[in-house]
Formats: C-alpha cells, sequence, structure tokens
C-alpha cells in the first residue's frame, strides 16, 4: 500500500532518469547511460530480445552495471526498421540491430562516446539524402498522447509510469473531484471511442451512471483487437500498461462501479503477459484494490483471455463471452450502460479511448480538445501496414490528411509504385482512393466518403493490388468469422462472396454489380451486430470508387493489376526468346514447349497462371498480360 | 470443426492437474473460457473426454461446453503437431503476398489450414494478424517468428525442426 505522498516521493526520486527520455534537450545531466531496447512483438520477432541479453553481457563483463542501465520499452512506432535501440544522453537512434552489431555500439559509442555511424537509424529523403531519425516527418509529424509513453519507459516497472505523473489522475479523481465531475470533464474533452464506433465516450458514462452505490456495475475494456492489419492496442498494452488500468479505475469511480475486466486476445502473449504484471503492481502499490488512497473506493481488474473469434470485439458478443458463453451478439437495446456484463449497467471502451482518459483528468478538458477538428478531438493512432515505406504505429491529431501520414509520415509508396488506395476501417471499413488524399481524417468524413475510422488500422495499396481482390479476401473474412446467429449476415455475406468469386473468375456478369449492390443495402439494414451491418462496406466503397476495375473484370475478362490468376495469361515474345529452355524446365505443369535455340510457347489450356516461367526467365521475354 | 479419431491418451496427473484449475475457479462467475483454455494448455487439444471431465465437475452441461469448444477458433478437438506452423494471412501480410507463402507450405507438407501431418510432426494454421505487420508477411513455427518471408524460404525453414 503506497500513500499519495509516497507515490510523490518515487516521482521525484525517479524522475531524473525518465525525464532525459522525453525531454533530451533540456534535461539535467544523466547520471547514467539508458540503452532503451524495443521489446514489442515487431521488435522481438525479429531477436531484440538476443540484443538484450549480448548487451548486458558486455556490461557484466566490462563491470559497468551501476553507470549502463538497459530498458527494455513498448513499441517504439518505426516497425519496419526493427529491432530498434536508443541511446541516452543523446536521444541516438541505431536501427535493424543485430547481437553482432552491438559490440562495436557498447565500445565506441557507450563507451566511447561516438556513436556508429552505420547503424544509425536513418530515413531516406526523396531527393536521396539522408537524415538520423530524429531528425524525420516520422518522428517529428507526429502527436503522441495515447502513445505518450510507449518505447519510452520500462512497461513493467510502475515506478517508471509513476514517474511520468501515473495514478496522479486517479488520485485527482478521487479526492478532488466527485464522480459527476469526472463525467463532466470526459464529456468536454470531446472524446470519442477509438475502437470505431466514435460514439461520445463521457456520454457513455452518464448514461451508465445512474443509481451509483445502489446496483452492482461494470467498467470493461475491448482489447479483442481482431481487424487483421491493426496492432495500436497492442502496442499500448505492451507499452503502457498502466495507463489503461488507471483510466478503468477512473471510469469505476465515475459510474460506481467496483469490477473491471479487459477481455484480450489470446494472440497477444506479450500484452497478457504485461498486464498481468502491471496488475499485480498495482495491487501491491495500492492504486487498484480497497479504499484507494484512503478515498473508500474499491476497484480491481480482472482478465479474460479471447479465443480467436472476431465477432467478441463487438460490445454485447465480448460481454457474452466474458460471461462464459458462445460469442454471440445480443440485441441492442438494451444497451449495455443499461444492461450489459452478467445483466448489470457497464461502460465497455476500447485500450486507446482509456489511454487518453489519465490525461484528460490531469490537465483538463479545454487541453484535449484544442487538438482535432470540430466533431473530432484529440488524436488517433493507425497501425500503418502494406505497401508504404515505414510501417509502424503513427499518432496524428485527428484532422491530418491521408497525404500527410502516408506520404510524409509514411514515406511515400516503396519501389516507386503509385500510390492506389488506403484501406482503413479493415473489415468493416472502405478503400479511400488517390483522389481522396486531401480529406482530413476525422469520424465523419471518413463515413462520408464510404469507409470508417474503424480501429485504426491503415493499409496502403499501390497499382500492384487488384480492388476486386481485395474486397473478396475482407469479405472472406467476414464469411468465416460471422457467428451464424442472423440470418442476414450469415447467408447474405457468403451470397456476396460467391459472387464476387465468380467475378474473379472471370465468369461474372454486368448484373451482378446491382445484385451486390441490393444485397449490400438488405445486410447493412437488417443484419443483427456491427459485424454484419458493416461488413459490406469493403464492396460497396470499391465499386464505387474503383468500378471501372469491376467491369473490366466482367466485361473485358481481364484484371488491370494482374493479380486474379483465372483472368491472366502468361505470353513469351518471340523475339525477345532465346529458346534457352529454363522456363519449360521450370514450369511444374509441362506447359511450355519448343526446341531448344527457338522460341518457345506457352499452351493457355495447361498453363496454372504460377509466374514460375516470368521469374526464372533471364531476358525478360516472358509477359503477364 | 474437424474431431479427431485419434484415441485418447490423458494421464491420471492431467486429470488432477485439470481438477486444480476446476477447483481454482470454483464459484467464480463466466469461468467456463478460462477453465477450457487451461485445459487445452494441459492436455494440448479438448477432446470430448477432457470437456466430461469439465462438465462433470462444474455441473455445466457438457452441451454447452461442445457449443463453446466449437465456436472459438483457439480451442481444437483434435490433437496438434509436436510443431504448429502458422501463416498470417492478416491484410498486412495478405497484400504483401503471404497467399503465395502459404501454397508454399501447402505444398511442401502436403497438408491444408487445419490438418497435421500424417507423422505427426507439422500441423498448419491459417492465422489472421498477429500483429507483427511491419515484418510482413509473416509465418511461425512453434513459436518463432520468421518476417519479411518469401515463397523460397519456406523449405529452408521447416528443415530446421526435427
Amino acid at each position: 500500500m503506497k500513500t499519495l505522498q509516497e507515490l510523490k516521493d518515487i516521482k521525484a526520486a525517479k524522475g531524473g532518469q525518465v525525464d532525459i527520455r522525453f525531454n533530451p534537450d533540456t534535461a539535467e545531466e544523466a547520471v547514467k547511460t539508458y540503452v532503451l531496447v524495443c521489446g514489442g512483438t515487431g521488435c522481438q520477432s525479429n531477436h531484440s530480445v538476443e540484443v538484450m541479453d549480448e548487451l548486458n553481457k558486455m556490461i557484466d563483463a566490462a563491470g559497468k552495471k551501476d553507470e549502463i542501465q538497459i530498458i527494455q520499452t513498448g513499441c517504439q512506432g518505426l516497425c519496419a526498421k526493427g529491432p530498434i535501440m536508443v541511446v541516452h544522453p543523446g536521444n541516438i537512434f541505431y536501427q535493424e540491430v543485430k547481437p553482432d552489431m552491438v559490440e562495436r555500439i557498447f565500445n565506441e559509442h557507450i563507451l566511447g562516446g561516438t556513436p556508429v555511424d552505420e547503424y544509425l537509424m536513418v530515413e531516406e529523403l526523396p531527393n536521396g539524402e539522408k537524415i538520423h531519425y530524429v531528425d524525420s516527418p516520422f518522428y517529428k509529424d507526429q502527436l503522441r498522447m495515447a502513445l505518450r509513453n510507449c518505447g519510452k519507459i520500462d512497461p513493467e516497472d510502475i515506478d517508471e509510469y509513476i514517474a511520468r505523473d501515473g495514478y496522479q489522475a486517479l488520485a485527482k479523481a478521487l479526492l478532488e473531484m466527485t464522480p459527476d465531475d469526472v463525467i463532466k470533464e470526459v464529456v468536454d474533452s470531446g472524446l470519442r471511442g477509438r475502437g470505431g464506433g466514435g460514439f461520445p465516450t463521457g456520454k457513455k458514462w452518464m448514461f451508465a451512471s445512474a443509481n451509483r452505490g445502489k446496483v452492482q456495475k461494470f467498467v470493461a475494456c475491448n482489447a479483442d483487437e481482431g481487424d487483421p492489419g491493426a496492432f495500436m492496442d497492442r502496442s499500448i498494452l505492451e507499452g503502457d500498461p498502466h495507463s489503461v488500468l488507471e483510466a478503468m479505475a477512473i471510469a469505476g469511480y465515475a459510474i460506481g462501479a467496483n469490477q473491471g475486466y479487459i477481455y484480450v486476445r489470446a494472440e497477444y502473449p506479450i500484452a497478457v503477459d504485461r498486464l498481468k504484471i502491471a496488475l499485480d503492481q498495482a495491487r501491491d502499490y495500492g492504486v487498484l484494490g480497497k479504499n484507494i488512497f484512503g478515498s473508500g473506493f474499491d476497484f480491481d481488474v480482472d482478465l479474460r483471455l479471447g479465443a480467436g473469434a472476431f465477432v467478441c470485439g463487438e460490445e454485447t458478443a465480448l460481454m457474452t463471452s466474458i460471461e462464459g458463453n458462445r460469442g454471440e451478439p445480443r440485441p441492442r437495446p438494451p444497451f449495455p450502460a443499461v444492461k450489459g456484463l452478467f445483466a448489470q449497467p457497464t461502460v465497455l471502451n476500447n485500450v486507446e479511448t482509456y489511454a487518453n482518459i489519465p490525461q484528460i483528468i490531469l490537465n483538463g478538458a479545454s487541453w484535449f480538445n484544442q487538438y482535432g477538428t470540430e466533431t473530432s478531438k484529440g488524436t488517433k493512432v493507425f497501425a500503418l501496414g502494406g505497401k508504404v515505406n515505414n510501417t509502424g504505429l503513427v499518432e496524428v491529431p485527428m484532422g491530418a490528411t491521408l497525404r500527410q501520414v502516408v506520404e510524409e509520415i509514411g514515406g511515400g509508396v516503396p519501389n516507386g509504385k503509385k500510390f492506389k488506395a488506403a484501406q482503413t476501417g479493415g473489415p468493416s471499413g472502405g478503400c479511400i482512393p488517390a483522389k481522396s488524399y486531401d480529406v482530413p481524417i476525422d469520424y465523419e468524413s471518413l463515413k462520408a466518403i464510404g469507409s470508417m475510422m474503424g480501429s485504426g488500422g491503415m493499409i496502403v495499396l499501390d497499382e500492384d493490388n487488384c480492388m476486386v481482390d481485395i474486397a473478396k479476401f475482407y469479405l472472406g473474412f467476414t464469411v468465416s468469422e460471422s457467428c451464424g446467429k442472423c440470418t442476414p449476415c450469415r447467408i447474405g455475406t457468403k451470397r456476396m462472396l460467391e459472387i464476387l468469386e465468380k467475378i474473379s473468375a472471370g465468369r461474372g456478369e454486368i448484373e451482378d454489380l446491382d445484385k451486390l449492390d441490393e444485397l449490400a443495402h438488405y445486410i447493412q439494414a437488417n443484419a443483427l451486430c456491427g459485424l454484419g451491418q458493416t461488413a459490406p462496406n469493403p464492396i460497396l466503397s470499391t465499386i464505387e470508387h474503383f468500378r471501372d476495375e469491376y467491369e473490366a473484370h466482367i466485361i473485358d475478362k481481364r484484371c488491370p493489376a494482374g493479380v486474379c490468376k483465372a483472368l491472366l495469361n502468361y505470353v513469351i515474345d518471340p523475339e525477345k526468346c532465346k529458346g534457352c529452355t529454363k522456363c519449360a524446365r521450370n514450369c511444374p505443369v509441362g506447359a511450355i514447349s519448343g526446341a531448344v535455340k527457338q522460341p518457345h510457347v506457352i499452351d493457355p489450356a495447361k498453363c496454372i497462371k504460377c509466374g514460375a516461367c516470368m521469374e526464372n526467365c533471364a531476358f525478360g521475354a516472358i509477359s503477364r498480360k | 470443426m474437424k474431431v479427431s479419431s485419434v484415441p485418447f491418451k490423458g494421464t491420471k496427473d492431467q486429470e488432477a492437474k485439470l481438477l486444480e484449475v476446476i477447483a481454482k475457479y470454483k464459484g467464480q462467475k463466466g469461468a467456463l473460457m478460462p477453465i477450457m483454455q487451461e485445459a487445452q494448455n494441459i492436455y494440448g487439444y479438448l477432446p470430448y473426454q477432457v470437456q466430461k471431465i469439465i462438465s462433470d465437475e462444474t455441473g455445466i452441461p457438457i452441451e454447452k461446453i461442445y457449443g463453446v469448444a466449437t465456436f472459438y477458433a483457439q480451442f481444437s478437438m483434435s490433437p496438434k503437431g509436436k510443431y504448429i506452423v502458422a501463416v498470417c494471412l492478416g491484410t498486412a501480410c495478405y497484400v504483401k503476398g503471404a497467399g503465395k507463402v502459404l501454397e508454399e507450405v501447402e505444398a511442401k507438407l502436403g497438408i491444408g489450414d487445419g490438418e497435421c501431418t500424417p507423422d505427426g510432426k507439422f500441423s498448419l494454421e491459417v492465422c489472421r494478424c498477429v500483429g507483427a505487420c511491419g515484418l510482413a508477411p509473416v509465418m511461425i513455427v512453434a513459436g518463432d517468428v520468421y518476417g519479411k518471408m518469401t515463397p523460397d524460404r519456406v523449405e529452408g525453414i521447416l528443415a530446421k525442426y526435427e
């Protein structure tokens, strides 16, 4: 059990060590060298743990344990260049650090004081100039609020969180504010749900706040981040788990609940481990448990692991799953604020939404709502992926444009290819075409162009991606994840998928587009839950923005991007073919014939369109049409 | 859901562990899923016999347990191979060619999604986003993550697992 004063003492004692990582230019002289190694899922997959082990060995061997401290952090953001290592003082970033690179960094930089230029994390500008990461748009143009501590503190050490004002917001709420004050602050901040729906968070809390102290209530956290290609919530849980726990306790105080549940994907083992550690530490310090800060308020949190069902990210399905049932959604109303978990009033918010709460309570609503647009306040975290140079985690103020995110922060599309579209909102969202590159990213604008904010997955597509294929991909996902409870979703999405398969197999008819449209609107209007209601979005938005591509598949029996196999033909240019026979030898089905030193030909009836011939041709004589 | 014809080989030891788990969650609301998750960790899968023990001990009807087991992708009613090969087909991986990696794995192992090789060595799973999108396309073998995969690396990687 710690008192508020003891927390302040920890902050004072620890502050200097942490401050240098946030304010490298103004912080007081560091007493130690701090080496931050990213321990997020991306970097760990790239063996960052081995890098840390290697560094530890060298520190031990040099007897420098008291002077050099290694800190394993959560996600640094630029996953494409992992494993990432940062050395303070100096704020020097290294990229793609392998265990065999550690020796030079240790000797030349950490001991010798001269950074190793060849290993520095650099960003190449369009003009070819290379700049250090901290001077790059990726680093400078972001506004980190929800991710403020990610990649900079040790998520497994509560003291580091406390040094960053951790649990001060909870103390302020419990000791200086009434529950209604807390709700008012959140309402005034304009914070809206970051899980996709965009419902005002304060309003949600207000609905659940009736009858405080008279009925049992719950606070739940949706960490079932199922959108393929989205990893914002995982990164927050891995990098700053206490911010979510603190926010849930604040929500509990606001609505009058004493028990919280976090429903987290079992596919995120590192996040689960760090949450468990954070829970133990928070209970040990008494910031969770009985009579928190002597206020008389009790609150605790339990973890529940998902088991691989996308539909459980839908709020009512998530609650049915926590109750130990098949994760099927229930009709709304009644809304969870009235009748939620175990039939009691429940507030359910997503991870990123919670991560904003402590700062709103500490700094006030007007601090938060100075950022963003008229209707969308604050920032949004995106998981930038697909055909973009800087894949990783980015946080920008609401209202930033797609162009800023993809071209400036994301560093553009690789290999000189052209940007075609960005997909946001996962299987519930749509594709934003190049002509909407300058639309500001906020809830309303994205909806107006047929996509949605979603939880923050942003997949960049280039000219090599076929939009019919992308629509088919998402629909295939929805079909396999549909829980089967309601007919429009179970059967409707299946029928739509069959039509798309028909089109990409070259058997499409022009009427199919009308059929898709009719089915899509029917499903939107009649499916029971968000999964079904939004499932047609990827199709509707691709038909709207890329109708010519659908028509090429249907009328010309051609896939312009060269993806849909049934519509492809490989042909050998007799002018360029030298008759070396390499293609014929590599063809797995014997579809290529021709005499040595004579032009070869491909038999389209036998060809399975695997592309092996084209990959193996040394003369560029084979093309795909 | 594929139900295995492999005979159940649960031990007394495993059963004792399972009973311990059930005792730990006694009286807790919504404990069925955590019990099933721990049971799957103990046995590696959730055959009828294990579901029956859970049902007998908790009083939850077996049909409800079966319903939960078949609803969630994580629960398996057939045993898994010694090494689990997972190919991510999340969007970021998909647009960067994960489909071709999967085809190659299927061809090399001669099995499809959810199947196990006859020698019990490998089982293959298609998974949806492991969150390592920066490394797309991603393949995972026995917990080791291989990023920026290409079809021609598949054979060499699988050969590492004996």
